[in-house]
């Protein structure tokens, strides 16, 4: 609202112009050449996904649709980039590309929904054991230090093992194990920021301790929030990508691009079938790859004072790619 | 200072005893008769009753966890699903693929990392620093997988397609056979793993480079006329030998417990390979087993570590 009304009053050019917080991070980001390109990445990907069923109709291909007669060689081997298939079919006879569209989808939604949520737990937890402390604290940062030090790849597949394979069940641990390092920085933080004058005035005036965390500590969280959600995102697409290289994330014959790589993979088909790994493998290293850049930027734009604090936060910490 | 280490002792094993519920109550809960998974298919009811009393299935729940930890502590996990052999020996053999791995990517992703992140560092906004943080940004989003499928694809296949074979396609060859042989199969899984996670050592030297370079110390040592590598790597890297020793602790400790995805890939047959054989197999008390040594090994590397903080950092003394 404030820069609405000072940007109309002060219209003669030349003029000093009041912006916004917002308004000077998009102009900072716009002027970083990287996290613009990142951002088409992201936004191409975002079409792929939305597009999906328009690609299956425009080739006639559905994504679970298996072409054996014209998707495979005589001798059962798929066949490369070409007219019938533009970025070759799978080991059964599938359009590679409308598959490709269709994992778009899975990734970017547990990519971007197990971030949400792994954020949320975050700020909860890092936000009432920061200000809380006492018994609180200890018992939130112990439960913190706990869900760190566990192997999480392999409890990932012994629950994976227990309850069988599913896109809610990816999701959810996702969420589990990736709350934690976000979680120690916010409380950290709001350890600093609740012993600032502003909330002793809160409190002073008769504030409850949830409306001070929401009203006065929340708002100041904001940059690292948005920005660890953001660098979070790609360790989410990866995680869910590995769980379904494994056999243990999305299962088929839905399209998922770990489940694609896997498909490659066994046999190790890809060998003779390129397409099989370079397709999906390009994508996922491109959205990855966005993810972290846009990061990156927005991290910067947000707050160019403290660039280096905000590098220590968003140390990759636990992705479970690695692995 | 003893308090400290008792404190982390008491908290490693309680890291211990909640993984171990954590498995057990899983399976526990978990859909699945294991008396009848272990008697097959044709088993009649009367024999899966005997399985089930044979095991101290049919006891409360707390009971049983009772005694699969007293058991667990004296090494003893049970016995497989699929073949009945002791779960520990099983893991046990898969062990030196394991190790064999990690301590090669080790020092290969130190090698790689310190160095670009010091360059990296000390040459702010030049184009060597943004070759660093290009290599960074890359190995950082670059998943193990793709990676390690690309490598095969231009390393393994596409050279032996015009007639040599520059390295093989995988598997583990014993180190005690022949250590040539040994060190050819694992310099993809070496390189591939390595690649990718020098890409956090790289970020981590640089930022605390960084940090450090300004302080007053450097220059101190600077004006008393140590040479410029003495001060980057006497006075410089010092510093940064605490995150470090952190991140590198927790790094072996996670892989030790199974590099489940490089193992797939190169089809390596180490403790990963084995979770992930164990999850298709249902074979539940190998994954027990593997769960709760990958817990063991991260407790013992923090513990490590927690030494190391000691000699490291003569403030926490």
């Amino acid at each position: 609202m404030m820069s609405e009304t000072a940007s109309t009053i002060a219209a003669p050019e030349n003029e000093v112009v009041q912006r916004g917080s917002l308004e000077l991070t998009i102009r900072r980001l716009r002027r970083d050449g990287a996290s613009m390109i990142a951002l088409a990445v992201i936004i191409a990907v975002v079409l792929l996904a939305i597009l999906a069923p328009a690609i299956a109709m425009l080739t006639g291909h559905s994504p679970i649709e298996q072409f054996r007669d014209i998707g495979l060689t005589p001798m059962g081997i798929p066949v490369g980039p070409g007219a019938d298939f533009w970025l070759g079919s799978d080991q059964l006879g599938r359009d590679v590309l409308v598959r490709l569209a269709y994992g778009a989808r899975v990734s970017l939604l547990v990519g971007v929904l197990a971030s949400l949520a792994a954020s949320t737990v975050a700020v909860i937890v890092g936000v009432s054991a920061g200000y809380f402390g006492g018994w609180v604290d200890t018992c939130l940062s112990r439960l913190t230090d706990l869900v760190m030090s566990v192997p999480f790849l392999l409890c990932a597949l012994a629950l994976v093992s227990a309850f069988g394979p599913s896109l809610l069940l990816s999701v959810v641990v996702i969420v589990f194990f990736s709350w934690a390092p976000m979680a120690r920085v916010i409380r950290s933080q709001v350890i600093s920021l609740s012993r600032q004058d502003f909330v002793q005035a809160s409190r002073s005036l008769g504030a409850g301790p949830l409306s001070i965390m929401t009203v006065d500590i929340l708002p100041n969280l904001s940059v690292p929030i948005i920005v660890y959600t953001t660098m979070q995102i790609p360790n989410s697409i990866v995680f869910e990508a590995t769980l379904s290289f494994l056999g243990m994330g999305i299962v088929p014959p839905t399209a998922s691009w770990g489940g694609m790589l896997a498909d490659a993979s066994s046999n190790s088909l890809y060998l003779i079938a390129w397409w099989m790994v370079f397709v999906p493998g390009t994508a996922l290293l491109l959205t990855t790859l966005a993810f972290n850049i846009l990061g990156d930027g927005l991290r910067d734009a947000l707050d160019p004072k403290s660039v280096r604090s905000a590098r220590r936060f968003s140390k990759k910490s636990r992705g479970g790619q690695k692995r | 200072m003893i308090r400290f280490l008792a404190r982390r002792l008491l908290f490693g094993a309680g890291v211990l005893v909640a993984l171990s519920a954590f498995v057990f109550f899983l399976f526990f809960v978990a859909p699945g008769d294991p008396a009848r998974m272990i008697a097959g298919d044709k088993a009649t009811e009367a024999q899966i009753q005997l399985v089930r009393k044979n095991l101290g299935l049919d006891r409360p729940v707390v009971e049983q966890y009772g005694r699969f930890v007293a058991r667990a502590a004296t090494g003893d996990l049970g016995f497989s699903y699929r073949n009945q052999q002791p779960v520990t020996q099983i893991i046990l053999r898969r062990i030196p693929a394991t190790l064999s791995l990690v301590a090669g990517a080790v020092l290969l992703w130190l090698a790689i990392g310190i160095p670009i992140g010091i360059s990296s560092a000390r040459n702010v906004g030049s184009l060597r620093d943004r070759f660093g943080q290009a290599f960074i940004l890359v190995g950082l989003s670059f998943p193990t997988f793709v990676l390690g499928m690309m490598s095969l694809y231009f390393l393994y296949f596409m050279p032996k397609q015009s007639g040599f074979t520059l390295f093989p396609a995988g598997g583990y060859k014993a180190l005690t056979s022949n250590a040539a042989i040994w060190a050819w199969h694992l310099v993809l899984p070496w390189t591939t793993l390595a690649l990718t996670m020098a890409a956090i050592y790289a970020r981590l030297t640089r930022g605390q480079m960084l940090e450090v370079m300004g302080e007053d110390y450097i220059r101190t040592a600077r004006a008393k006329g140590v040479s410029e590598r003495g001060v980057v790597w006497r006075h410089g890297m010092r510093a940064a030998l605490t995150p470090l020793a952190t991140q590198l602790g927790a790094d072996i400790a996670l892989l030790l417990g199974g590099a489940i995805v490089i193992e797939q890939v190169y089809g390596l047959q180490g403790v990963g390979a084995l979770a992930v054989q164990a999850v298709n197999n249902q074979d539940r008390p190998i994954i027990i087993g593997v769960v709760l040594l990958g817990g063991v090994f991260i407790v013992v590397a923090n513990i490590i570590v927690d030494l190391l903080y000691i000699l490291l950092d003569p403030r926490v003394r």
